[in-house]
């Protein structure tokens, strides 16, 4: 287990000092797949970095299994590093170095015999599905290939933690892919848990099942995946999962009222909502905006619709749609008509 | 006929062909002898001290004291800024020590070496600069000390640009040892001074430059068709 306690970082720059992290507080359980997610700049870098201890916190505690880490000594700090390992963005894999050398290196430098490291890397490449290219160099590697061989090198001395910086951030979508189910596999047989800073809330979507949403340094949201993505509370976290809402002001030609559904995991293969209602209410509602993601088999997402007539309408309307499971309806004062406010269901 | 024409007449040619079947065998050996000495040792100072100004650098893998990382710049580019011939005067009683002489070919390595390290030394310095940050930062997370990290991974990631570093530094000390020849050193930069301008023999001088230049030519060649095959970045 993983906790950050209190954590915070101040960086000293010629403009004066930086808060980069704020009073972080996290818990990370093993075997979780834990999503840090954020813009640039918000932090999830220095963030990662403090959980292996490559930046020091200014105050507060990182506690891998209830040991604080800022109290190892030298030597503690580098054993620690063979149990919380890091892949990376860039791979930064040795150029000159064959990616059997690559793997070794880890257990090379804490002195494990040649022939065992060499078997040991070849075992690993094999698990990321690269047994044949043990004697080929990086450069002559794809990046989904090279990323492979990174977390080979990663998993070398038995980690217990993962750390996945931007990892697949220099990947293409069908790479990231492939790259997300190997840690999720490792994740499933290894029991290794994994922590995963992204900018892109595809990647938390797809594998993670904890997220918190970092802003300028503070967590502004954490729980499930699933909790978080159908009800994401704080703006940061609306617009890393909704960015199309950033264009909801420009939505002027609203005729009626503006009416939002939120679908908390509603059944995807469910009836045709809009359409329902058009025919059984002839309400003839049209979707102003609309974002909807399938997790899993459940719909999560927001809907606003633009329903036009009077008072009682937009009743009729809230009733119908409020009807639905997973379904909750919210009037959006900001677009109405007689700012009636919420009428929640 | 004025002395330059004179220098070019069949009868000099025939001189300075005779000249050159004497003793340019033994000008060259000297020249490669003294090069490749002089540039060994400037390597085996100026490659730890390279490391050292990479490592020790404030923002270094082992940063060291400020001052003293100071004071090994000063001395450096102290050492580089010194005109070569001035410092072949200069340690001279340093070279009677090392040698036990200060004259010939053997003591005009002593020099060479001090001329050439401070220049070594900056050469690996800007070569591990050129490794990425990044690699830097992966081999600390996964635990490596800082001298493994040196080791293990920023020479061996070097090694093309420092094979590029080090032939421009051996062609270098290839044009000193010919000033170092002024001053009683052998080989090639003696022979062109002492007598193909010493004695108005110019035939002599031009050959003496032409092997020269055959030699850088050869020197670099070598040292750029290393540096590219033994660079695992190029796609073979």
């Amino acid at each position: 287990m993983i906790e950050l306690r209190n954590l915070s970082k101040s960086f000293t720059t010629a403009d004066g000092p930086v808060d980069a992290l704020k009073h972080v507080n996290l818990t990370i359980r093993d075997g979780d797949i834990y999503g840090i997610i954020g813009m640039s700049g918000a932090g999830k870098s220095t963030l990662v970095r403090c959980i292996n201890m490559l930046e020091r916190p200014t105050d507060g505690a990182v506690l891998l299994d209830g040991k604080d880490l800022s109290s190892l000594d030298k030597k503690q700090l580098r054993e620690m590093r063979h149990q919380v390992t890091m892949i990376f963005q860039s791979f930064n894999l040795l150029m000159q170095r064959t990616c059997l050398h690559n793997v070794m290196l880890p257990l090379r430098l804490s002195h494990v015999p040649k022939q065992e490291a060499e078997a040991r890397a070849r075992e690993l490449l094999e698990t990321v599905g690269l047994p044949d290219k043990a004697n080929a160099y990086p450069a002559q590697l794809s990046g989904g290939q090279q990323q492979r061989v990174a977390i080979a090198r990663a998993l070398a001395t038995n980690p217990s933690v993962l750390l996945c910086d931007e990892a697949t951030s220099a990947l293409d979508p069908k790479t990231t892919h492939a790259i997300l189910e190997l840690i999720r596999d490792i994740n499933r047989k290894m029991g290794i848990t994994v922590i995963v800073i992204t900018h892109q809330m595809s990647v938390v979507q797809e594998i993670c099942n904890r997220v918190a949403i970092l802003e300028n340094g503070s967590v502004v949201e954490e729980g499930d995946v699933s909790t978080v993505f159908s009800n994401p509370r704080a703006k940061a976290t609306r617009s890393l999962v909704y960015p199309e809402m950033a264009d909801m002001d420009a939505a002027t030609s609203v005729r009626g009222q503006v009416v939002r559904i939120t679908f908390h995991g509603a059944a995807a293969a469910n009836k045709p909502l809009i359409a329902s209602m058009a025919m059984e209410r002839s309400i003839a509602a049209s979707i102003v905006n609309a974002s909807t993601r399938t997790v899993g088999d459940k719909v999560y997402g927001y809907m606003l619709l633009d329903i036009p007539g009077g008072p009682d309408v937009l009743a009729d309307a809230v009733k119908y749609l409020s009807a639905e499971p997973d379904v909750s309806v919210q009037v959006e004062a900001k677009y109405g008509l007689n700012g009636s406010g919420e009428v929640s269901a | 006929m004025n002395q330059f024409q004179r220098a070019f007449t069949p009868e000099a040619m025939a001189e300075a062909w005779e000249i050159f079947q004497r003793d340019f065998p033994q000008g060259l050996w000297d020249t490669v002898y003294v090069t490749f000495i002089a540039t060994f040792f400037a390597i085996v100072i100026g490659l730890p001290l390279g490391m050292l100004l990479v490592a020790g650098d404030e923002k270094g893998i082992r940063p060291m004291p400020p001052l003293l990382m100071k004071a090994i710049n000063v001395i450096i580019n102290l050492l580089r800024s010194v005109p070569f011939l001035i410092l072949i005067v200069m340690v001279i009683p340093l070279t009677r020590i090392i040698v036990g002489t200060s004259v010939g070919t053997t003591a005009s390595i002593v020099p060479l070496v001090i001329a050439a390290f401070p220049f070594v030394a900056r050469l690996v310095e800007s070569s591990l600069r050129e490794v990425s940050p990044n690699i830097i930062e992966m081999a600390q997370s996964m635990g490596a000390t800082p001298m493994q990290i040196l080791l293990r991974v920023m020479l061996p990631e070097a090694v093309p640009s420092l094979i590029t570093n080090f032939t421009l530094a051996i062609t270098t000390i290839l044009g000193y040892t010919a000033m170092s020849g002024a001053i009683g050193g052998g080989g090639l930069g003696k022979i062109a001074i002492m007598v193909g301008y010493n004695r108005y023999k110019y035939a002599v001088l031009y050959l003496a430059v032409i092997v020269l230049v055959i030699l850088v030519q050869v020197m670099q060649s070598f040292g750029t068709w290393l540096a590219k095959k033994l660079d695992k970045r190029l796609k073979h």
